[in-house]
């Protein structure tokens, strides 16, 4: 879902962000309000179809798109319990939709030209929000999924090695630790960087 | 008046003093600072630019006081880090480097030039697009330097860059660090990455123990440290 660019020359590609998150948000809106499964059957293959244009091999876009497999393992049979198979399986394929959809946003476009919209989309707000702040959170939030994804392997290994595989402290206090003192360095790197001048 | 300047500068964290009266005025090409862990080598080393403010005393950096003109001191003092990790803002290498790029007010051509340009001088052009958590240690700190001196500062301060690195890549920055124009301060422990430098500061409790050619220095330090 934390998608990382993925470089082409493809028509999406070359698309301005700013066009690229207005027709994100449109076709989400338009997925989540499909009532029927013949229908969204029609806005898979348009979703497929927006991956073949932005040449995005398909390694790549199962790698973004697999992790709500996880979820939806839960979720839909929970679904088909309380509300019967058809309202489960619309709402999994919507939420596979979704993420498909945001996976082709965030791998045709780089995160500084999702900065630069940001701006632009803030531009009129300027008086009561930061553009500058809002897209920096952003930013940060992506790359820190990597960090944190790091951080909580090392920890895992480290319990396994001193015998604690069990222990939910183990894990629990070196990861909130060491992601603590990993945002004062990450604070201190923007500062450095003149971030907050 | 160019260089960096202590002016009797002390620092505490809580009760304890780690930086204790120093005096120094830095105007060599090439500054290492060495001195066993808590000697307040690091502390001294952020004061340059503003991450730390003394709690006595005054730093100058190019006659512009720190504590007063931290804006403008930043613009002309990059720092590097010891784990580029933390250092690396953005998701891709290009735009980790673009980033520094922001705040300077560049029209887009210019700094796409410039960034490309910095990219090749570090032989990072061809994982330009590459997530930049994923490249390797050595790597992500030619990518921390790169996103440094791509805006152009006049000195460079780096804070133990080769600790975490193996000996190849420690030689890689240390090759790098010789062919910079810009006036380099270095915090190491790695004392061979010193030997060629100009002037080395050895520290010890807060103070300035010996300050001298790198030969004489060093000596100094590895007798302090048996």
């Amino acid at each position: 879902m934390i998608g990382v660019f993925h470089p082409g020359t493809s028509v999406v590609h070359r698309a301005p962000a700013l066009v690229k998150l207005g027709l994100l948000a449109v076709i989400v809106t338009t997925v989540a309000l499909l009532p029927s499964l013949p229908a969204l059957g029609a806005a898979s293959v348009v979703v497929v179809a927006l991956f073949a244009l932005a040449r995005v091999p398909f390694r790549v876009a199962w790698r973004q798109v697999s992790p709500i497999l996880w979820i939806l393992a839960f979720a839909v049979p929970v679904q088909w319990i309380f509300a019967g198979w058809e309202a489960a399986a619309t709402m999994g394929v919507r939420l596979v939709l979704a993420v498909a959809l945001a996976a082709v946003y965030t791998l045709t476009t780089p995160v500084t030209a999702t900065l630069d919209a940001m701006q632009v989309l803030l531009r009129p707000f300027r008086r009561w929000i930061d553009a500058d702040r809002v897209g920096l959170a952003l930013a940060l939030a992506i790359r820190c999924v990597p960090l944190l994804a790091d951080l909580v392997r090392e920890v895992l290994d480290a319990r396994k090695a001193r015998g604690a595989e069990g222990s939910p402290t183990a894990f629990a206090v070196p990861v909130i630790v060491r992601a603590l003192r990993t945002a004062d360095h990450l604070g201190e790197a923007l500062m450095a960087r003149g971030v907050d001048d | 008046m160019s260089g960096i300047r202590f002016e009797d500068v002390s620092h505490d964290f809580g009760d304890e003093r780690v930086v204790d009266h120093v005096t120094l005025e830095l105007t060599e090409r090439r500054v290492g600072i060495v001195g066993a862990n808590g000697s307040g080598k690091s502390t001294l080393a952020r004061m340059i630019n503003g991450l730390v403010t003394p709690t006595e005393g005054r730093v100058e950096v190019d006659g512009l006081d720190v504590a007063r003109h931290g804006r403008e001191v930043r613009r002309r003092v990059g720092f590097v880090f010891t784990n580029a990790d933390t250092q690396i803002v953005m998701p891709t290498v290009r735009e980790d480097v673009a980033f520094t790029l922001r705040r300077h007010r560049l029209s887009p051509a210019d700094a796409a030039a410039r960034v490309e340009r910095t990219l090749d001088r570090f032989g990072l052009a061809d994982l330009a697009d590459r997530p930049a958590h994923r490249l390797s240690g050595g790597q992500k700190q030619l990518l921390a330097l790169a996103a440094v001196l791509v805006g152009e500062p006049s000195i460079v301060v780096a804070d133990e860059p080769t600790t975490l690195l193996d000996a190849r890549n420690a030689r890689r920055i240390a090759e790098h660090f010789e062919t910079l124009d810009e006036q380099l301060v270095v915090v190491s422990h790695q004392l061979e990455l010193l030997e060629s430098f100009d002037r080395v500061i050895v520290m010890e409790g807060g103070r300035v123990i010996a300050d001298d050619e790198p030969r004489p220095a060093l000596d100094a330090y590895r007798a302090l440290i048996g």
